[in-house]
């Protein structure tokens, strides 16, 4: 009789968790959904809790102001990923469809997460915005019509670091017999920029080394003993979360120098240099916007979100990195919907509807004025073609206690990048037997 | 007093050597099945079919793999992610290099390239066994990933390392729905789920339970350890590697080597633990608890309406999902395939147990 609790616990708790992992909730009509895959816990955490601060904040921020997009309330709801791919599909089918049009879009945040959502989103008609990441080819969009890499792919952000190293060497005929190593993290966001630099290398006669660290990234000792043997001219950082931090106190280990570092975007934030202390000093990275609170977008925040206590973090963290970066995703994201609503009308729109937006986005710098981003972010112009839309980025350097620019926006080669879109995009095509658009007759 | 034997008289050998010898039992399969194959797919959201009954029907085959080896005969393996990725690769460059290859074709021999390596990989078992032979398959796993990750060919030479499934048809019918990917996925795992629960009752099934129980013993009657031994690793890595094609091609759709790290290894090694080794039905209890309790812990939360932020949501889940495996294992250490099977015999008194 004594293993009988057990048995009826056991069968009422399996009951429950089936019954519960089926449940939905309810939402009201006339709301703009929007799901969110984030993630505030795990290895990658310090990096990903700002970036769904920002984004969070600038959508509650909306819906004070404005009462959301003309009047359509925007309502949105999170789900932990934690960065893993196979949570992360979980988590887009089961916010896929909530809200009273389903998701309007979705932003990945993982580029193995993106790969993965790439194969669903056009049977699901839902857009994928993936902001300054995402795979590369997918700026052809001919081929690939529901993906977005909004303001630059990694082949751009290899680009422009390359020309940034050129420009500072004196033109890339200096580059030629330079040893370049690309610090990188194993997965598909790491891997991305190899073929650039391998081209690139190929160009202009430099030596190209990529130098794998596995997930998460905080075993570098190896790595960074390499390094030390081989001295390369300039250490490019593909790291994300952990990885960074750890990448930099490694190199002061060694006593590489930091002003020879790059990281690209995703390398270059708060949460990367502050473990790192003084040893960061003089680390570049890439930066797509401008850091800080002094924006007119950041009043109205503090104004209307913060000031209620209904601020999604910390208010000090307000104006940093990611945060931004988390802010100027939720503004891209935010005018495809208004661009759509010119079109379809005030009401909530389906994901299709949302990505003729997309594809009509055009951010001007008056707009850029009008939203209070002005200085923050580059404007942009999408087309059916070209769903990148802006490619450009300035270089940053810590001093230990801030970044400061010391580079212009620098904008990618586009005659480099293009034809291998063109080349990956086809490739692509051609396996998954996908007839590309032609963008000519497109409206 | 529904559940008992008594009147059902066994007249031939044949009766009494069925797979499930009580008829009470073959009913209740039966109407697991039909709740299976008609009223889940008629009455279930698309989120449930797509992101809880397909990996759960793919985990459930994968710890049958890993079940046939290291429940039935008894070799530790840590390699269970590592033989998901050759299956899921192998798949996938049939499937590009020859495109008029049958999906099920593809399947096969997605599984058959496991079991190849898998047999390599067993060789060491042939000297080691235990902890040691854990860690000659955990080099398996790390050698697995290493090759899929840095050998291009493998990955056709995609710039990033990640690769798509090309669009699946079978007999003409396109598999793009989930309702298509999970009726097909169901009938390979059922049948499967059958052959192996068949296999284990059979002469291969009874080899690799004496070698497992004491393989000295099963040596001087008769059993030759390494023909046991490599065809158990072989028949596992079999299966293992259709649930990683599957996976790859049904579940994920696009994915890197990242989607079959020692991770994936351990979580089906944990399955096969707590849903009970040495268990068929125990595999999809395994299954059915390591993968539904998490998605259910995290959703409760939001669906009591207790605001609680996503982190402390994320935390929670992952305490109490700690807590319960543990709890489990105390209560039950066989598992709980073992659990089920008291079940059953107080069932069979029930109500009048003396």
């Amino acid at each position: 009789m004594k293993k009988h609790w057990r048995i009826a616990a056991l069968g009422a708790f399996g009951a429950a968790a089936f019954a519960l992992t089926g449940a939905a909730d309810a939402l009201a009509q006339g709301e703009q959904f929007l799901p969110r895959l984030v993630y505030r816990t795990g290895a990658y955490a310090p990096n990903g809790v700002p970036f769904a601060n920002g984004y969070s904040d600038y959508l509650n921020m909306l819906n004070e102001r404005d009462g959301g997009i003309n009047g359509v309330r925007l309502v949105q709801e999170e789900c932990e990923t934690g960065y893993d791919t196979a949570r992360g599909v979980e988590c887009y089918d089961r916010l896929k469809a909530k809200g009273a049009t389903g998701a309007g879009l979705v932003d990945p945040l993982s580029t193995g997460i993106t790969f993965a959502l790439t194969e669903k989103a056009p049977g699901d008609k839902i857009p994928l915005i993936t902001m300054g990441y995402g795979r590369s080819e997918s700026q052809d969009g001919s081929v690939f019509a529901w993906n977005f890499p909004l303001l630059g792919t990694y082949w751009a952000a290899a680009d422009i670091i390359m020309r940034h190293i050129a420009d500072k060497e004196g033109g890339y005929a200096k580059l030629k017999g330079k040893k370049i190593t690309l610090v990188f993290h194993d997965s598909p966001y790491g891997k991305e920029p190899i073929p650039l630099l391998e081209e690139l290398a190929k160009r202009h006669g430099f030596t190209y080394a990529g130098l794998p660290v596995t997930h998460p990234g905080v075993e570098q000792k190896a790595t960074w003993l390499q390094i030390r043997q081989n001295r390369p001219d300039y250490v490019l950082l593909w790291g994300w979360g952990v990885m960074n931090s750890t990448a930099i106190k490694e190199a002061a280990a060694v006593n590489y120098p930091r002003n020879k570092m790059i990281g690209v975007w995703w390398s270059g934030a708060e949460p990367d240099v502050l473990p790192g202390g003084d040893g960061a000093k003089g680390y570049l990275a890439a930066a797509l916007h401008a850091i800080g609170d002094q924006f007119p977008v950041h009043r109205d925040v503090y104004k209307l979100v913060y000031d209620k206590a209904k601020g999604a973090g910390k208010k000090e963290e307000v104006g940093q990195v990611l945060y931004n970066r988390g802010l100027v995703n939720g503004f891209l994201a935010t005018e495809a919907i208004r661009t759509a609503m010119a079109r379809y009308g005030n009401k909530p729109l389906t994901g299709e509807q949302v990505r003729w937006g997309l594809e009509h986005l055009d951010i001007t710098a008056a707009r850029i004025k009008e939203a209070g981003f002005e200085g923050l972010v580059y404007p942009l112009k999408i087309s059916c073609q070209d769903h990148m839309g802006s490619a450009r980025a300035r270089i940053q350097q810590w001093d230990g206690a801030k970044w400061s620019f010391v580079s212009d926006w620098i904008e990618a080669d586009r005659k480099l990048i293009d034809p291998m879109v063109t080349a990956a995009a086809k490739k692509y095509a051609e396996e998954k037997k996908i007839t590309p658009r032609d963008c000519s007759k497109e409206m | 007093m529904l559940y008992r034997e008594a009147g059902q008289f066994k007249t031939t050998y044949g009766d009494d050597q069925a797979i499930f010898p009580i008829r009470q039992d073959r009913w209740g399969i039966a109407i697991v099945l039909a709740i299976a194959f008609v009223v889940l797919p008629a009455v279930a959201t698309p989120y449930f079919v797509t992101s809880i009954m397909i990996p759960f029907l793919i985990y459930a085959l994968a710890a049958i793999g890993l079940n046939l080896l290291t429940g039935y005969c008894g070799q530790v393996s840590l390699g269970t992610g590592g033989f998901m990725a050759v299956g899921a690769y192998a798949a996938y460059n049939f499937a590009v290099r020859v495109p008029e290859l049958n999906l099920i074709v593809v399947f096969l021999l997605a599984g058959g390239m496991a079991a190849l390596v898998g047999v390599v990989f067993g060789v060491p078992s042939l000297r080691i066994k235990g902890f040691y032979l854990a860690v000659a398959t955990l080099a398996a796993q790390f050698f697995l990933d290493w090759a899929f990750s840095r050998i291009k060919w493998f990955t056709n030479y995609t710039p990033s390392g990640s690769v798509a499934a090309p669009p699946l048809d079978l007999f003409g019918i396109a598999i793009n729905t989930p309702d298509r990917r999970y009726y097909l996925i169901l009938t390979i795992v059922v049948v499967m789920a059958l052959a192996a629960k068949n296999l284990v009752r059979g002469r291969v099934g009874r080899s690799w339970m004496a070698i497992r129980d004491m393989d000295i013993a099963a040596e001087i009657i008769g059993i030759r350890p390494w023909r046991a031994k490599l065809s158990a690793f072989a028949v596992s890595s079999f299966y293992i590697g259709i649930a990683g094609a599957l996976w790859a091609f049904l579940h994920l759709g696009a994915w890197e080597p990242l989607a079959f790290d020692i991770n994936r290894s351990f979580t089906l090694l944990f399955m096969v633990i707590i849903g009970g080794l040495g268990s068929i039905v125990g595999c999809f209890f395994g299954a059915a608890f390591i993968l539904m309790v998490p998605l259910a812990l995290n959703q409760i939360p939001l669906a009591l309406g207790m605001p609680l932020s996503t982190a402390m949501i994320s935390h929670l889940e992952f305490m109490i999902f700690g807590a319960l495996i543990v709890f489990f294992l105390i209560v039950e250490p066989h598992g709980l395939a073992r659990l089920w099977g008291l079940g059953k015999e107080k069932l069979r008194l029930w109500p009048f147990p003396h």
